[in-house]
Parts: structure tokens; C-alpha cells; sequence
């Protein structure tokens, strides 16, 4: 046990090893940054001094070193674009994405297990098919279209809800919030329901197969014998035995929802960190896309460790059958 | 079915020439898979409509009533004129409508499809040649090279490949010069989506070929003396192809999809060659002022092309599952 988390260990640091010399060979030979910042005039003493200001003048290891001991302190230094410390912009962005991202992900899951436990009960009934083939729909649909959907019904329509932006934020000091506006919590609506949504019929799937093994086991036909109430048998017998890979599969999706929020981000014009790294792309801004990359992979390798984790201490069947099962 | 009369007049006529059986196609019909295919409409719908827009596609320059990319052909007075009406100044007619600059959304989309499916098909490729590569080397050769080849393969499926795909993309722009970007854009596309998408091809060609390599035939080829190299070409990859092909039909659709995502958050083909995606995101400019149908109809293309081909790449993974049969 102790060595097999040991060795995940290292396997976790080695992979941010390689992806943190991908950013840092994104820095050296991608672009020229002094092309991007400076416009078409501009003389040699200009380049000159600018180069300098970034350190691109120096050799290639001590500026490798420099990278790797700046990263660790969080610093990634200046968006080639917008002139200022990555980090900073990547902290002023960084509650637009979290909150959309928790909004969602509680949609996901929220939905996901209610509709799953009644697809799975109302196996039969008509709205539960429905709810089904809906959502063999859904997956089909590419996000921005679901997002241009919603856009389209609700505010162009019917103008319920705005199209774009985060609404009315409150600065706390450290941290920007839609949560106490009316105007915030209106623009949060569409764009956690499409970047939920995948996640919620993913999550909604798993649990109704789910459910529909374990209500088919002896313990809950001799709960059901015993004359438990209906209701007592599916919350407190059956969801209960179905939630242990719920709950990994969710954890794997949140780094998924993190991602997709570029999508929903773009679609909305979400002021996150996900725009950010779109805009980034589009302007070749080095530095904003090594840190983003770095920021998502530390997020995406803890889940994927802590997770691994979760599957050893609460069922080491289960690990078993993830390798068996192959992906 | 006047199948008996046929067969008879094919086999008179095979008589004098050679002696031939049917076609391949006429064998392929009457197969088991043929009879499967006969038996799902599903299926034959998908299929028909895939048929129906690849064709739409590869004939646009003869299909597509005027030429959008050509600006000697425009005429500005036919902006925004709605579908199925006559414009209000010129008098000219579109059938789906037109854009702001006024070219025909018709035509746009079937010159957009051409780029997506052109884009779509190029990177499955891409990414079926080296994932089966990788797969059968992993598989065949084991040893390090299967380590490195499947760490390499689970570090990326980590990440999800759209975002993947984005960072290739936002690297290879950052090393074309700016003068080549939109010349680059669509090869940039091919590489990146590609790239994002050999795991899966990999994965399960290594699990075939570690099942196939204990295989009789492939010790009796050992034992004659073949390369290691005739060996996995000749012997192990036809055998592990269903499964290729089960993959790559799905990972079309959402290569696709992923297409139209990257070419809509404007990092994928660029306006003055817009794919399904660009045109969407150009369409979406125009939602807000009521000129619906310039989003409306390639979203609706794009939707039909990435759902018949799902419902084609589903079938076809029962269809050639034997363990359904």
C-alpha cells in the first residue's frame, strides 16, 4: 500500500516534470515575444532593452533554471500581451472560473443523481424513456451549440436572462463574487447549465445503471420482504451502495468541467481564466499559456492522485476492475 | 426480388469471360454485416445521410450556386437577404439566405463541410496511423518501448483532448510566422486534432495484438522465418482492424466536433476559409439581430453530420461485437 502511493507519487512528479519543460520550451523557442509586444515601429535600442526586461538575452539553462524556480513561486512573469505578471491577471480571473465551475459541477451532480435514481425506478414509465433518449441528445451536441441554444431561447426570445458577462460582481478585497447581486446570480444561470450539462448526463447514466444492479441484488428484495417503505429501500439501501463510483467518476469530471469552461467561457464571454487562455492562443501569449498549462496540469494530476487514492481506501475491488475494465 | 434473374445473366456472362463469383460489393451486401446493415434503419438512415453530405461536399464547386470565396461575384446589396425570398434591392434569389457580406449561406455551408469533413478525415488518420503504429509496436515488441509508448499514452489521457488539441494548436501558430498563419491554419488543425487522438487507437490495438501474438499463426510465421516487421504488418494488424474501424468512425464524429469548437473559439480555420465552426461563430454575431439563418443552417449541418456519423460509429460497434450476435 505505502509503496504503491509512494510510486504514484513519483509518477505525479515526473508528469509535472514533462509538462513543466513543455511550457518552458513554449517560452524559449515559440514565437519571438518582442514581435508581439512591440507594434511595427519601433527601433533596435527598443528590442534591445525589451529583451532585456525579459530576460531573453540570457543562455538557455540559467533562463531554464530561472523558469523552473519562478514557477514554483507561482510567477510566470509578463503576459506578453497585456504587459503585467501573469499571476496577478491569473488571480483576478481566477473566481469567475471557480464559481462557474462549482455552480455547474453541483448542477451536474445534483441533477445527475436525482435523475438517475428516478430513470432507474421509473425504469419503464414514459418520462423516464424520455429523459433517456433526451439525453442521448444532449451528448451529441457540441457544448457551444447547447450554450448558442440557451442564448438564443432565453435571451434573444424570450429576454429572461443576459447573453454575456458575469453580471454585478462584489470585490471582496482577494476575491470577486456574482453570488450577492441579483444581476450576478441571473448571468450565472445559462452558462453553469451548459457546462453542466454533459457532466450531468454522464453522471446521470452511471447512476441508473448503478442503481439498476443493486436493486436487482437479495439484500434489497429482502428489504422490500421485510416490508421497508419503497422510499427507505431506494435512498437509504440502494443509493447508498451505488454512490462509492459516483463519487471517483465526479472527481475525475472536475477537472473536465475546468477545462470545458473555455467553451462555455468563449460562448458567454465569461470573464474566467478559460477566455483567458482562448485569447492567449489567439495572440500567441506565451507566458499566460505556460502558466495555464501548469495550473490545470498540478489540478488535473491532483485529482487523478487523489482520486487513486479514494479507489484504495474505500473499495479495493473496485481498483481491480479499472485496470481490468481499460479506461 | 428479382435477384434469381440477375445472378443468372451475371453468372452467363461471368461463364464466357472468366469464372468469377459476385462482387465485392454484391458479397459484402449479402453478408452477415450486409444483413445487418439491412435490418437497421437506423443505420441506412445515417448512412444515407452521411453519403448525402460527404457527396454534398466533394461536388460543392459544381453543387454551390455562387462562389463565396470569390469577391468579383459579390454584391454587397445582397447582404442579409432572408431565405426563400428575393432580395429587396437586387432582385436575386438564395435559397438558405445570405451574410453580411452577401454570400450565399448555401454555398458557405457546402464549401464549409468540404473543410470540416477534409479536416475531420485527415486528422483520424493521422491519429489511426500513429496510434496503430504505436499500438503493434507496444504490443509486439513490449519491453521499454512499451513502457515509454503506453506512460506517454495515459499522461495525455489525463487531459481531455479538446484542450490538448488547443495547446498544439496555440504552439504550432506560435512557431508558423505570422504571414503563414492562415495558409497554416487547416494543417495546424489536422496536426493538433490528430495528435489528440491517437491514445485510443493505440490502447486497443496493443491489447488486440498482445491476444493475437500467441496466436498459432503468428508462431508459424515466426517459425518460417518472417521479420518481426512482415509479421506485424501482414499478420497481426488485419486482425485487429475491427476494432480500428469501430474507433475511427467514432473518433470522426468527434474530430468533427472538435473541429467546429476550435474553428468557433476562433483558434481553429480562419474566416477567409471558414469551416462548419468558423461560420457558426460568424453566424452567432448576427443572432442577436434577428439574421437567424445565417447561424441557424450550418449549426443544423454540422448537428446532422456529428449525429449520423455517432449513430453509425454505435451501430457499427454492435454490429461487429461478436459477442452480440
Amino acid at each position: 500500500m505505502l509503496a504503491y502511493i509512494i510510486r504514484r507519487i513519483g509518477q505525479s512528479i515526473l508528469v509535472l516534470f514533462v509538462v513543466g519543460l513543455v511550457a518552458f520550451s513554449m517560452f524559449r523557442f515559440v514565437g519571438d515575444p518582442v514581435d508581439n509586444m512591440l507594434g511595427q515601429e519601433r527601433t533596435q535600442a527598443d528590442v534591445e532593452r525589451l529583451r532585456e526586461q525579459l530576460g531573453l538575452d540570457q543562455p538557455f539553462v540559467v533562463q531554464y533554471y530561472k523558469f523552473l524556480e519562478q514557477a514554483v513561486q507561482g510567477n510566470f512573469g509578463l503576459s506578453y500581451r497585456q504587459g503585467r505578471p501573469v499571476a496577478e491577471i491569473l488571480l483576478e480571473r481566477a473566481p469567475a472560473t471557480l464559481e462557474l465551475a462549482f455552480v455547474s459541477g453541483l448542477l451536474a451532480l445534483a441533477g445527475g443523481i436525482g435523475l438517475g435514481i428516478y430513470t432507474a425506478i421509473r425504469r419503464r414509465g414514459i418520462s423516464a424513456n424520455a429523459i433517456m433518449t433526451l439525453s442521448l441528445v444532449g451528448v451529441s451536441l457540441p457544448t457551444f451549440l447547447i450554450g448558442i441554444l440557451l442564448i438564443y431561447l432565453f435571451s434573444v426570445e424570450l429576454g429572461w436572462l443576459p447573453s454575456f458577462g458575469r453580471g454585478e460582481v462584489v470585490d471582496l478585497g482577494w476575491w470577486t463574487t456574482g453570488f450577492l447581486t441579483v444581476s450576478g446570480l441571473k448571468a450565472l444561470i445559462l452558462p453553469a447549465i451548459t457546462l453542466g450539462l454533459y457532466q450531468m448526463t454522464l453522471i446521470m447514466r452511471l447512476v441508473r445503471t448503478e442503481m439498476l444492479e443493486v436493486l436487482r441484488m437479495d439484500y434489497i428484495r429482502f428489504a422490500r420482504a421485510r416490508g421497508i417503505r419503497e422510499k427507505s429501500v431506494n435512498f437509504r439501501h440502494a443509493l447508498k451502495n451505488t454512490l462509492v463510483p459516483v463519487i471517483t467518476i465526479t472527481g475525475l469530471q472536475l477537472g473536465s468541467i475546468i477545462a470545458f469552461a473555455i467553451i462555455t467561457e468563449t460562448v458567454f464571454q465569461w470573464p474566467g481564466v478559460g477566455l483567458l487562455f482562448i485569447n492567449a492562443i489567439q495572440f500567441v501569449d506565451i507566458p499566460v499559456m505556460a502558466a495555464y498549462l501548469m495550473l490545470i496540469s498540478v489540478m488535473f494530476v491532483g485529482i487523478n492522485l487523489i482520486v487513486d487514492m479514494l479507489y484504495f481506501a474505500i473499495d479495493p475491488r473496485l481498483r481491480v476492475d479499472r485496470t481490468a475494465g481499460g479506461h | 426480388m428479382p435477384l434469381s434473374d440477375r445472378q443468372s445473366d451475371a453468372t452467363t456472362i461471368a461463364d464466357s469471360a472468366r469464372v468469377a463469383g459476385p462482387s465485392r460489393a454484391r458479397r459484402m451486401w449479402d453478408s452477415d454485416f450486409g444483413y445487418a446493415f439491412r435490418r437497421a434503419p437506423v443505420a441506412m438512415i445515417s448512412f444515407a445521410v452521411v453519403i448525402l453530405l460527404v457527396l454534398a461536399a466533394l461536388l460543392a464547386p459544381w453543387i454551390a450556386p455562387h462562389d463565396p470565396f470569390n469577391p468579383a461575384t459579390l454584391n454587397l446589396m445582397n447582404g442579409f437577404t432572408p431565405p426563400m425570398q428575393a432580395n429587396a434591392f437586387t432582385g436575386d434569389f438564395f435559397l438558405l439566405g445570405t451574410d453580411d457580406q452577401g454570400r450565399d449561406v448555401f454555398s458557405t455551408i457546402l464549401y464549409g463541410m468540404r473543410i470540416s469533413l477534409f479536416v475531420g478525415f485527415a486528422a483520424v488518420f493521422l491519429g489511426l496511423v500513429i496510434g496503430v503504429t504505436l499500438g503493434l509496436l507496444a504490443g509486439y515488441v513490449g519491453g521499454w518501448a512499451e513502457t515509454i509508448i503506453m506512460r506517454v499514452a495515459d499522461v495525455q489521457l489525463t487531459f481531455p483532448a479538446i484542450l490538448v488539441a488547443m495547446l498544439i494548436f496555440g504552439i504550432a501558430k506560435g512557431v508558423t510566422p505570422p504571414e503563414y498563419r492562415d495558409q497554416m491554419a487547416i494543417w495546424v488543425l489536422i496536426l493538433a486534432i490528430g495528435l489528440s487522438d491517437w491514445v485510443q487507437f493505440a490502447r486497443v490495438v496493443r491489447g488486440a495484438t498482445l491476444v493475437e501474438k500467441n496466436r498459432e499463426y503468428v508462431q508459424a510465421a515466426r517459425l518460417i522465418g518472417r521479420t518481426p516487421f512482415a509479421i506485424m504488418l501482414r499478420h497481426i494488424l488485419p486482425n485487429v482492424l475491427n476494432p480500428v474501424l469501430v474507433i475511427a468512425t467514432i473518433s470522426l464524429a468527434l474530430a468533427i466536433i472538435a473541429e467546429a469548437t476550435l474553428s468557433f473559439l476562433g483558434v481553429g480555420a480562419p474566416p477567409t476559409k471558414p469551416s462548419l465552426g468558423t461560420l457558426i461563430r460568424i453566424g452567432q454575431e448576427f443572432m442577436f439581430s434577428g439574421e437567424w439563418w445565417i447561424l441557424f443552417f450550418p449549426a443544423l449541418t454540422l448537428l446532422a453530420l456529428a449525429l449520423s456519423i455517432n449513430l453509425l460509429g454505435d451501430w457499427l460497434r454492435d454490429a461487429l461485437n461478436p459477442k452480440l450476435r
